[in-house]
């Protein structure tokens, strides 16, 4: 647009960019390549590795593939982003966004508004909401639990993996559910109600009407809820990654050996692996936004 | 709908939100409990824990170092995004679109303790550990991507009349910037800063990394520290420091669901 380039000339285009530019150039791109090279040496935290440290080669890598630790923590990671992700946030939230479309009635503010209220207050807070519910002898469910004649559990203790998948389903599932009532709004009345006419039941309306309208926003949420699950760090606050290591997700993994264990070097090549999964869902969802755009 | 159906699916709902909102029941209930323990425990209401909260230094001191961080982060992205997001908009040069894109992938990709590693390394480099500029720092550059595509979308549906009227005037540059686009930008830039806001006090991990001394740590940590290292004898100070810190996300998120409609949430996290 010719009357575009009249309002700010190149020069000033540059100038009112380079601040923002600079300041993502030097602390979000450059530690994203930074890290490439630290996962090659075996720099540390503090004392003389902190200083000078030296090349290693790719030992970082092969050792972190040799650690019983690296694979527990990549098992217990993948159980909860399929248990909190998958399982929890988005079967939940595309059930409840269902059901609400159903209902059509004052549900609707009070469910999202508590799946809201979960999401946006800190983490360090709903950390501690879950601490003090899970208490094995005040906390609120097993209060419940022992008035229906049940035993109290130490919960955080005997099911720590459990514990963190239900506490972050409870803490992400209203965005799947947002995301869903409002695709759920754009299907036009129509086809459901023709398909009703045509005897359809409610499992195949869902499968052969709604299914179809919903796949690629359904497809955005599941790459996105993966990225954000992986990288989460919450859990730490209610487990620390424990009892023995059984609640320990690759983010607290990452955490343990960088900066309690000081290795910065090797958790520099852990976080490079993590960095790499994380790029290959954001190349995905980029794929998935265009095919959307293009269908 | 059949009448059974209806009612398994109202009870269906009613349960869920009943799992939802029942952990949360202990952050207004135990501030002004007489008795504060892990349980619910309902007394006649007390501000005790509000006046033990007052009296406690470190906790007042994280207070003000949250706003530091949280409002010194706010000036930089919104200062640096409207600039960067104006030229943008009014601008047509090549790799443009692609530009746009890198930004938002190292901002989805670069996240969580995997970036906080080489961050880490970087600002012990550059004596930025320990510091408030240092986590400001860190917390615009994640975030200035997202502002910068919220504020770009903005000015883009902004028709330029108004700066080519200014131009005939003889206005250029800043003086342009500043007497008319900051004004037309007005409600992108609030969006942005509420969303900046509200992302950077409710972080945890950033300044759990970056700061090292308790007398700068923010409330994120300073609760953490104080659950930790005093655990229960003090649950009563902890739960009233736990509601104050989070009113403001609460009285944000009000607000904004009474203006917007929940729906607008999908759009202002993540």
């Amino acid at each position: 647009m010719a009357s575009n380039r009249s309002i700010l000339s190149r020069r000033l285009v540059a100038a009112f960019l380079a601040p923002a530019l600079a300041l993502v150039a030097v602390f979000l791109v450059f530690p994203a390549f930074w890290v490439l090279y630290l996962g090659l040496t075996d720099q540390a935290l503090t004392g003389v590795k902190a200083v000078m440290p030296s090349f290693v080669g790719f030992r970082n890598f092969s050792r972190a593939f040799s650690d019983h630790f690296f694979y527990n923590a990549l098992k217990v990671s993948f159980v909860f982003v399929l248990g909190s992700a998958w399982i929890g946030q988005a079967l939940l939230g595309l059930v409840l966004a269902l059901c609400l479309h159903e209902l059509k009635s004052k549900w609707k503010a009070v469910v999202s508004g508590a799946a809201v209220l979960a999401w946006i207050i800190p983490e360090v807070v709903v950390a501690y909401l879950w601490i003090a519910f899970l208490d094995k002898d005040f906390g609120l469910l097993n209060q419940v639990l022992a008035a229906a004649g049940a035993e109290k559990i130490n919960w955080l203790y005997k099911h720590p993996l459990l514990a963190i998948i239900v506490f972050n389903t409870w803490r992400g599932t209203a965005f799947s559910l947002l995301l869903f009532a409002g695709a759920l709004e754009t299907i036009p009345p129509s086809y459901i109600e023709s398909a009703k006419v045509m005897g359809a039941g409610a499992i195949r309306r869902f499968f052969e009407v709604i299914l179809p309208q919903i796949r690629a926003i359904l497809l955005t949420d599941l790459i996105l809820i993966t990225l954000w699950t992986f990288n989460v760090f919450t859990p730490f606050l209610l487990t620390g990654g424990g009892p023995s290591f059984k609640s320990e997700i690759l983010p607290i993994y990452i955490w343990r050996t960088s900066f309690k264990y000081f290795k910065l070097g090797y958790g520099s090549g852990v976080s490079t692996i993590l960095l790499l999964i994380n790029f290959m869902f954001a190349l995905l969802y980029l794929l998935a936004q265009r095919r959307a755009k293009h269908a | 709908m059949p009448k059974l159906q209806r009612a398994v699916l109202a009870g269906f709902l009613a349960l869920v939100s009943i799992w939802f909102v029942l952990p949360l029941l202990w952050l207004f209930v135990t501030p002004f409990s007489g008795e504060p323990s892990l349980g619910l425990k309902f007394t006649a209401p007390t501000l005790r824990n509000f006046s033990e909260l007052m009296a406690a230094k470190t906790a007042l001191a994280a207070f003000k170092n949250s706003l530091i961080i949280s409002l010194g982060s706010v000036a930089v992205v919104v200062v640096f995004a409207s600039l960067a997001s104006y030229a943008l908009s009014r601008s047509s040069f090549y790799g443009k679109q692609g530009l746009l894109t890198l930004l938002l992938i190292f901002s989805s990709v670069v996240t969580g303790v995997a970036a906080m590693v080489p961050i880490y390394a970087l600002c012990q480099k550059l004596k930025l550990i320990d510091s408030f500029l240092g986590v400001i720092l860190v917390f615009s550059a994640g975030f200035l991507p997202t502002a910068i595509f919220i504020l770009k979308d903005f000015i883009d549906r902004v028709p330029a009349a108004y700066e080519e009227a200014a131009l005939v005037d003889g206005s250029a540059g800043l003086d342009l910037y500043f007497r008319i686009v900051l004004p037309l930008m007005g409600p992108g830039l609030a969006v942005v800063a509420v969303l900046c806001f509200v992302n950077i006090w409710s972080n945890f991990l950033v300044p759990f990394v970056l700061i090292r001394s308790n007398a700068k740590i923010p409330i994120s940590v300073a609760i953490y520290q104080f659950f930790n290292e005093v655990g229960l004898p003090r649950i009563g100070l902890i739960s009233a420091y736990s509601l104050l810190y989070a009113l403001p996300v609460l009285v944000i998120y009000l607000w904004v669901s009474k203006k917007f409609g929940f729906g607008f949430f999908g759009g202002l996290k993540g």
